[in-house]
C-alpha cells in the first residue's frame, strides 16, 4: 500500500464500448459494399475511397494542431465521414474533388460547429450536396460496365423504364455512385449493425417502409407495375446506403426510437417527393440533411416520460 | 411467473455473472476484531453524543451514542472492552468524525438491556416502532436512513404494500444473497414484523432471479406466515432501486420528488429484516452486520462484522490484496464511493468493500458526446443524462430544472453506458447541487 488509491465518483466500471469501438463497426459494416464498388467501378473507386478517408482524416488532424486541441482522429469518426463521402460519389469524380469535399465535410461542417457530436447535419452529405452544386457535370456522370450510362433513377425519371434488371440492381451491377449501387451487401453491412447493436432497427424501417409503401401506391395508382417501378426504386440510388449508415448517423438523427420512427417516415416521404416530383432522379441524401434541420425539434416533441409524472400521491 | 421489472437499466459485468461468483458460495464468518472504530454519524441527520468516556468498559450492546433530533438513530457498542478514544477518526464521507474507540476484550459480555422484548404476537404497532428506534435500526442497503423515521406514518397516509429489497442489484456484492440462504427464518421473522409495525396488509419479498437459491430458502422461510409473498424480479441493475423495485413489484410509481409513502409504499432491506428480529426476540440492537469483501482481494469472502470493524482489519481477514490495489470501493461498483484511506471503519451501512487491483481497474478519459442515446435509454427514471450534463457544466439552472435533474437517482446507468466515457452522473450530481443552491436564493 505504498500508492495512493484511485478516487472518484461512482459508477467505478464502464462498459467496453468506445467511440472508437462503434465507428470501427461501421467501417467494418461498410467495407463489403466498398469492396463491391471497386470491383465494378475499377482501381479509380479504390484511389477516390483512399482519398476520401485521407483527407477527412487528415484535414481533422491538421485543423485540430492548428487550432492547438486535442486530436481526436483515433475515434475513426473521420475516417467514417470520408469513407462515406467517397462512396456517395461516381467513379467519375476528380480526385481532388473528392479530397475538397472531404475536408469540406470536416473542416466546414464537422469542426467549425464544435466537432465530434456538435455538427447539425451530416458532414458528408452536406459535403456531397456541396460537390454536386460545384461540379455538377463529373458528378452525374455515371459508368456501368466500363460504358457511360444513366442510372437506373434517371432512366425512371425520364419516364422511361430502367435497363438494369433487378438482380444486377440487387448484387450492384449498375449505375451509381462508388459505395450505394450493391443493396445486397449494404443491407447485409446494415444487418451487422443492427445485431452489434451500434444502430436500431426504427430509422431503417420506418425510411425504407415508408418509401415502400409510397412507391407501391405510385405504382398501382399510375398502372406500373410492382417490379418496373417500386423495386427498382427502392433498390437504385442512395436508399439502402442512406436508411442504413446515413440517416442513422448518431449525432445528426434523433435520440428516442419514437423520435427516430417520425424521422425515418420524414424521410421516407420526402425521398419519394423529391423521386417522383422534385428536379432530381435521388433525393436521399437531401431528404436526410433536411430531416437532420429537425432533429432537435423531433427531440423535444418525444421526450422520454419521467418516471413519477403526473403520478397521484396516496393521501 | 415472469420476472418482474421496470424500464431502462443495464446489465453491467453480465457476462461476469455480475461479479457475484466471486463470494456467492462463500458462507457468512464471524468476524471479530482487536478495535472497533464506532462513527457517531452512519447516516444523513444530527450525529449522535457520545455518551462514554476514555477508560469505561463498555458491554456489548450498551448505548454509547446518543440521537440528537429526529432523523437521528442511537448508537450502541458492537464488542464489549475497554474505550480507548473518543476522538475525531477518518471516516468514508472523507473528513474526520467524532469517533468512540473500543479495544475488544473478545467475551462479547452482554449489557443488561439486552434482553428479549416478546414477540410478533406480543408486541403491538407502537411497541414495535419503539424497538425500531430504540435499537437503532437504519435502512441497511446503504443510505443507512433511520428506520423509525421511514415507518413514522401519519394516521392519513397508508400503507398498501411493505417491500423487502433482496433484489440485490449491485454487482459483486453478495452479503444479502448470503443472509437470504442462512438467515432466511430470521428475515421472514422481521418481515413479519415490519409488516406489522407498518401496518401493510401484504408483505412482498423481491429477489433478483440470478439467486434462485434465494428465492427458493426465502418461499419456504415465509411459510406459516400471513400475507407474506416472494417476487422474482429481473436480473438488471438499478433493479433494487426504491422506485424501480415499487414499479416492479407493483406497478405503482412514486410521485416525483416524493417518499414512496406517497405510492403507498414501504420498502427496507432483507437485512433490516434481520436486524430486527434480533432486536425484537433477543433484544440485540443493530451492532453487528453483514458484509462482503470481495473483488482484488485473496479470498473474497462474507462477514457477519460488528459496525466498527475498520475496512484494514477485513482485507486482512481475506488474506490480503491480490495484487496492488487502485481502488477501494464502500460498497459496489456502480454506486459505492471510492474511499481514500483503508482504515477507515464500516458503519450500519456498509454492505459490501470492493477492491480493484492496477490490473483490473482502468481509468478512462472524457470525449465529446456523440447524441449515441444510450444514455436516455439506460436512464430508469426517463431522464435525458446528455442535456442535463451539458447544462450541469455550463451551470444552466434553467435547463437543469426544465430537464428535472432532480428525478436523477444518481444510479450511474448512464455513465456505465457513455461511449464517449463522460461522468454523466457526477455531473448531474453537480447540477443537483447548482440546481438547490439557485432555487434557495
Amino acid at each position: 500500500m505504498n500508492k495512493s488509491l484511485n478516487v472518484s465518483a461512482s459508477p467505478h466500471v464502464r462498459d467496453a464500448r468506445t467511440t472508437q469501438s462503434l465507428m470501427g463497426d461501421v467501417l467494418i459494416a461498410l467495407l463489403p459494399a466498398g469492396i463491391a464498388g471497386v470491383y465494378f467501378f475499377g482501381l479509380k473507386a479504390l484511389l477516390l475511397i483512399a482519398v476520401g478517408v485521407i483527407s477527412a482524416v487528415g484535414s481533422e488532424f491538421l485543423y485540430q494542431k492548428a487550432t492547438k486541441q486535442k486530436v481526436t482522429v483515433t475515434d475513426l469518426s473521420a475516417a467514417v465521414t470520408g469513407l462515406l463521402l467517397a462512396y456517395n460519389v461516381p467513379v467519375t469524380a476528380e480526385w481532388w474533388q473528392v479530397m475538397i469535399g472531404s475536408a469540406f465535410a470536416i473542416v466546414i461542417v464537422k469542426q467549425l460547429f464544435g466537432g465530434l457530436g456538435f455538427n447539425i447535419v451530416n458532414p458528408a452529405l452536406a459535403a456531397r450536396a456541396v460537390l454536386q452544386a460545384s461540379w455538377a457535370t463529373s458528378m452525374n456522370t455515371f459508368y456501368v460496365d466500363g460504358v457511360a450510362s444513366a442510372t437506373p433513377l434517371a432512366q425512371l425519371k425520364a419516364g422511361g423504364v430502367t435497363s438494369a434488371s433487378l438482380l444486377d440492381m440487387f448484387i450492384g451491377n449498375t449505375a451509381g455512385c462508388i459505395g450505394e449501387v450493391s443493396a445486397l451487401l449494404l443491407i447485409l453491412g446494415g444487418l451487422y449493425l443492427l445485431i452489434r447493436r451500434v444502430i436500431k432497427w426504427h430509422i431503417p424501417v420506418a425510411y425504407i417502409g415508408t418509401f415502400a409503401v409510397f412507391m407501391a401506391i405510385y405504382s398501382m395508382a399510375t398502372g406500373k407495375t410492382l417490379d418496373s417501378f417500386m423495386l427498382p426504386q427502392l433498390l437504385g440510388g442512395g436508399l439502402m446506403l442512406g436508411a442504413f449508415f446515413m440517416a442513422t448517423d448518431y449525432v445528426s438523427c434523433p435520440m428516442t426510437s419514437k423520435g427516430q420512427i417520425i424521422f425515418g417516415i420524414g424521410a421516407g416521404l420526402l425521398t419519394s417527393i423529391i423521386r417522383l416530383w422534385g428536379g432530381y432522379p435521388e433525393g436521399a441524401s437531401y431528404s436526410i440533411l433536411l430531416m437532420n434541420l429537425v432533429t432537435p425539434l423531433i427531440d423535444k416533441a418525444t421526450k422520454p416520460r419521467i418516471y413519477g409524472s403526473e403520478v397521484k400521491t396516496n393521501a | 411467473m415472469k420476472a418482474l421489472t421496470f424500464k431502462g437499466g443495464v446489465h453491467p459485468l453480465h457476462k461476469q455473472h455480475e461479479g457475484k461468483n466471486l463470494s456467492k458460495d462463500a458462507e457468512l464468518r464471524v468476524f471479530s476484531p482487536a478495535m472497533v472504530v464506532i462513527p457517531m454519524s452512519q447516516h444523513i441527520g444530527a450525529p449522535c453524543k457520545p455518551c462514554v468516556a476514555v477508560g469505561d468498559q463498555v458491554l456489548l450492546g450498551q448505548l454509547i451514542g446518543e440521537p440528537c433530533g429526529f432523523v437521528s438513530s442511537p448508537i450502541h457498542a458492537s464488542v464489549s472492552g475497554k474505550v480507548i478514544a473518543v476522538e475525531p477518526r477518518p471516516h468514508l464521507n472523507g473528513s474526520k468524525v467524532m469517533s468512540v474507540v473500543i479495544e475488544n476484550d473478545g467475551r462479547d459480555e452482554l449489557d443488561p438491556s439486552v434482553k428479549p422484548k416478546g414477540t410478533l404476537d406480543s408486541l403491538s404497532q407502537e411497541e414495535l416502532k419503539k424497538v425500531i428506534l430504540e435499537a437503532g435500526i437504519v435502512g441497511m442497503g446503504g443510505a443507512a436512513f433511520p428506520a423509525h423515521v421511514k415507518y413514522a406514518i401519519k394516521p392519513e397516509q397508508k400503507v398498501d404494500y411493505l417491500i423487502l429489497n433482496g433484489a440485490e442489484c449491485e454487482p459483486f456484492l453478495t452479503s444479502d444473497h448470503r443472509m437470504m440462504l442462512e438467515q432466511s427464518e430470521k428475515i421472514a421473522l422481521g418481515a413479519a414484523i415490519l409488516k406489522k409495525a407498518s401496518g401493510a396488509p401484504v408483505c412482498i419479498i423481491g429477489i433478483e432471479n440470478n439467486k434462485p437459491d434465494a428465492i427458493a430458502s426465502m418461499k419456504e422461510a415465509i411459510m406459516g406466515y400471513d400475507g407474506l409473498s416472494v417476487a422474482e424480479l429481473q436480473t438488471k441493475y438499478p433493479q433494487g432501486g426504491e422506485k424501480q423495485l415499487i414499479k416492479a413489484v407493483t406497478g405503482r410509481e412514486v410521485p416525483r420528488g416524493g417518499l414512496p409513502i406517497a405510492a403507498g409504499c414501504i420498502v427496507s432491506n432483507v437485512s433490516t429484516a434481520a436486524a430486527m428480529a434480533d432486536a425484537v426476540t433477543s433484544g440485540m440492537p443493530l451492532v453487528r452486520r453483514s458484509v462482503t469483501v470481495t473483488g482484488s482481494v485473496k479470498e473474497p469472502s462474507n462477514f457477519i462484522a460488528p459496525v466498527g470493524t475498520r475496512y484494514s482489519d477485513l482485507f486482512e481477514a481475506c488474506g490480503g490484496f491480490d495484487g496492488e490495489p487502485a481502488k477501494i470501493i464502500s460498497g459496489g461498483p456502480m454506486m459505492g464511493l471510492s474511499v481514500a484511506d483503508p482504515d477507515i471503519p464500516m458503519t450500519k451501512g456498509t454492505s459490501g468493500i470492493t477492491v480493484f487491483s492496477e490490473q483490473v481497474y482502468k481509468p478512462v478519459l472524457e470525449s465529446n458526446c456523440i447524441r449515441c442515446a444510450r444514455c436516455v435509454e439506460a436512464c430508469p427514471v426517463g431522464l435525458e443524462p446528455y442535456i442535463l450534463d451539458a447544462a450541469a457544466l455550463r451551470s444552466n439552472v434553467d435547463v437543469l430544472q426544465a430537464k428535472d435533474a432532480m428525478s436523477c437517482i444518481n444510479c450511474g446507468c448512464c455513465t456505465y453506458v457513455c461511449p464517449a466515457k463522460r461522468n454523466l452522473a457526477q455531473s448531474i450530481a453537480l447540477g443537483k447541487k447548482i440546481l438547490t443552491k439557485a432555487t434557495k436564493n
